[in-house]
């Protein structure tokens, strides 16, 4: 499904992801944890496609196919979501309206025909009631003046709609209260299939409590430390990420 | 006073300027023009062509010589070499109107053709639309239609020029009152010069039946176009006026000084709507229009309305502020604006709003949008006089920019002589951000489709207060007009 292999990235020359080597299959769920500053977001970045890195060294394979040679347009449409981690607003832009262009798009891809108003509407709504997200905010502008939570939902509403094969939560979880929380964890679960996979990368444990992981990776400073099971993520809790790097260094 | 001067610094932008004009084309169509030139004997021939009472010719005369007394402005933040008026010829009509004709059938076919290659065909219009179309073709008007629904309300929709002959007493105490013969240089020379325009008249408590719509268009080389539009609404009448254009490539720069005045009285609410795609030019800054208009309307009854939308994406070069004088007591002005401008093109418009009578209101909304080398100003006037109490005003004026090679400024002046004035200022600056871009290519959506998306968003609150016909059209505008833009 993901094949990363000895992936190295900088930003303005200052190497971020020194040789990340992560396989997700398909219908997994993994969680990448980490210190603030370990490449994170510069993982989940690359991924995507956003415009800002350099790719040094290594290959990022979809599906069989090279991704880094892929436009972010073209990764959209191959079935690859980003979740972001500060949704941005697009002032007077149609929430709906964004997101069908975006489905027709990917459907023009896949030789489908496009939707139209009537039948988008109709996946929309059903989309919407699984993230408990109000009628109200489909026709507002894209993200324009909602909360933290609210924005957060927002990009699983997005995600439930466009149906990827991967999405990569990026810290969908920060910022979210305890019950905005289990609201985006749910709408995540119901998403969870055999044919999807799913990256969330977060500082926190807690998410994993509701969105239960196959497999726990621990990245710091641009690499792939350890990887494990649930219970990693809990030590991690427990103990910090120091242990896991004198764990490595020994 | 304060002014931003603004560069943007982000990328990918030099495509916006490549984008050609997709209305350049040139109707083949005998035309009768006057030698270039500009004297008491052109006026004289202006005149008697379109058969003008002594007094209108008397009126002409006046403003030349005023005119002749004035120079060009040079207070506007564009730049351009200056003008040989000598060179330009101040009449051109086709031939096939010369005796006028009394139907559509009767119109040159080639006219009509143009027409349906601008996408609004006349006939169309008159099924579909209801939509009363008195085009202008160059200085003379062809076809005027729905005349005689009009005139069942009584309201009149005619050329000037036929109004000058056929309501001289409407003409002659309403024309210039708002915008006085020497208001200034190019109202003047649209005075002494103008051949045609629009003239409307909604008598007391009418409602206009129909959407009136003009649509302009400059077809001849070397020939300036100097439309007169006057509209007067009643006590307690109602209107709304379209006005739309476009103009086939040339290399010749050519002249638009277009005055129109607006007249409400008691109650009386106008809104007049503008879009305006004329030849900007090449991505060099060759050719291109000149559109130096003088708009004004008089709020002169009380609690009177009138409304301003334009979206300006054409001409090399805009000077154009449609202003609102509100001197009845309870009278309100508004000013809708989006200017777009790529290439080379330069814009320095806006609106003045001058407060004169009690509890005044006016609300500016502008838009700019700079893409290329495009320069653009914003700068309006807000004046509230010392006897209008009570007066507010809204301002809001956004800058869009796209690519690090246009610019962007604002020139808000404010002169308050009430302390019981409200007034609100609020201004915005930003560039397409790379972070909005990339959130829509992530969600599968083009880079080109996604920076259409983004100025359509910011353009929203002006689109919303376009007529539904126009409002599609203006969506259309700019999609076509930011086309390549990235790639």
């Amino acid at each position: 499904m993901l094949k990363i292999e000895n992936l190295h990235a900088s930003v303005d020359g200052k190497k971020i992801l020194k040789g990340i080597n992560l396989e997700v299959g398909a219908g997994q769920v993994h969680a990448i944890m980490g210190p603030n500053g370990s490449g994170k977001s510069t993982l989940s970045n690359v991924i995507a496609g956003r415009d800002g890195y350099e790719i040094t060294a290594g290959s990022v394979t979809y599906h069989g196919k090279n991704l880094l040679e892929m436009s972010p347009e073209e990764r959209a449409w191959e079935g690859v979501f980003l979740a972001f981690q500060y949704p941005v607003e697009i002032p007077g832009v149609n929430n709906v309206y964004l997101l069908k262009a975006g489905v027709n798009a990917k459907r023009k891809h896949m030789g489908l025909p496009e939707l139209d108003a009537m039948d988008f509407m109709h996946i929309v709504k059903e989309k919407a009631a699984l993230v408990e997200l109000d009628q109200s905010f489909l026709s507002r502008g894209v993200n324009e003046g909602f909360s933290g939570g609210e924005k957060k939902r927002n990009e699983i509403f997005q995600m439930a709609v466009l149906e990827p094969s991967l999405a990569i939560l990026d810290e969908t979880d920060s910022g979210l209260d305890i019950d905005a929380l289990r609201i985006v964890a749910n709408g995540v679960n119901k998403l969870r299939s055999p044919e999807r996979s799913i990256v969330m990368v977060t500082h926190y444990q807690r998410l994993l409590d509701y969105i239960e992981p196959d497999v726990v990776h621990v990245l710091v400073d641009g690499k792939v430390l350890k990887s494990g099971d649930k219970s990693l993520a809990l030590e991690l809790e427990e103990r910090g990420y120091d242990w896991v790097r004198e764990e490595v260094a020994a | 006073m304060t002014t931003e001067n603004i560069k943007s610094e982000a990328a990918k932008p030099e495509e916006f300027a490549s984008q050609e004009y997709e209305a350049g084309f040139v109707t083949d169509i005998e035309m009768e023009t006057l030698p270039p030139g500009l004297d008491d004997d052109v006026i004289r021939h202006i005149s008697a062509v379109k058969n003008e009472p002594e007094w209108m010719l008397n009126w002409r005369l006046e403003a030349f010589h005023h005119w002749q007394t004035m120079s060009e402005p040079t207070w506007a933040h564009v730049d351009f070499e200056p003008m040989d008026y000598q060179s330009i010829s101040y009449y051109s009509a086709p031939k096939s109107a010369a005796d006028g004709p009394q139907s559509l059938e009767e119109v040159d076919p080639k006219l009509l053709e143009t027409y349906e290659k601008l996408g609004i065909p006349l006939r169309e219009q008159e099924w579909l639309a209801g939509v009363a179309v008195d085009a202008v073709f160059d200085s003379v008007s062809v076809a005027t239609t729905f005349k005689e629904k009009l005139k069942e309300v009584g309201v009149i929709f005619c050329p000037i020029s036929e109004a000058i002959r056929d309501y001289p007493e409407l003409v002659q105490q309403y024309l210039g009152s708002v915008v006085p013969q020497g208001d200034n240089f190019f109202a003047a020379l649209n005075s002494a010069v103008f051949t045609d325009g629009s003239f409307v008249f909604i008598p007391k408590g009418v409602r206009s039946p129909m959407e009136l719509s003009t649509y302009f268009r400059i077809n001849a080389m070397n020939t300036g176009q100097f439309e007169r539009t006057l509209i007067i609404a009643e006590e307690g009448s109602y209107v709304s006026y379209l006005e739309g254009c476009t103009a086939p490539q040339r290399d010749e720069n050519q002249l638009h000084a277009a005055v129109v005045e607006l007249v409400a009285l008691d109650d009386a609410q106008i809104k007049y709507s503008t879009v305006q795609n004329w030849y900007p030019g090449d991505e060099n800054g060759v050719g291109g229009i000149y559109n130096f208009v003088t708009k004004r309307a008089d709020c002169r009854g009380a609690r009177s309305k009138v409304s301003w939308t334009q979206v300006e994406t054409g001409s090399a070069i805009t000077w154009k502020y449609p202003s609102c004088i509100l001197r009845g007591d309870g009278s309100v002005g508004e000013f809708y604006s989006v200017a777009l401008t790529k290439m080379c093109q330069q814009a320095d418009t806006g609106t003045k709003m001058i407060h004169i009578g009690k509890n005044t209101s006016s609300t500016i909304v502008s838009k700019g949008i700079a893409a290329g080398k495009g320069n653009q100003s914003y700068r309006g006037l807000v004046r509230i006089g010392k006897n209008a109490d009570g007066a507010r005003n809204y301002t809001q004026c956004d800058s869009l920019l796209i690519g690090d090679q246009c610019g962007a400024h604002t020139f808000p002046y404010v002169e308050v002589s009430n302390p019981s004035a409200t007034m609100e200022h609020e201004a915005t600056t930003s560039r397409i951000g790379e972070d909005q871009l990339f959130y829509c290519l992530q969600r599968g959506i083009s880079e080109e489709d996604a920076v259409n998306l983004i100025v359509n968003g910011f353009c929203k609150d002006v689109f919303n207060e376009l007529p539904m016909e126009f409002a599609v059209e203006a969506n259309r505008l700019m999609a076509v007009s930011l086309e390549g833009a990235v790639g």
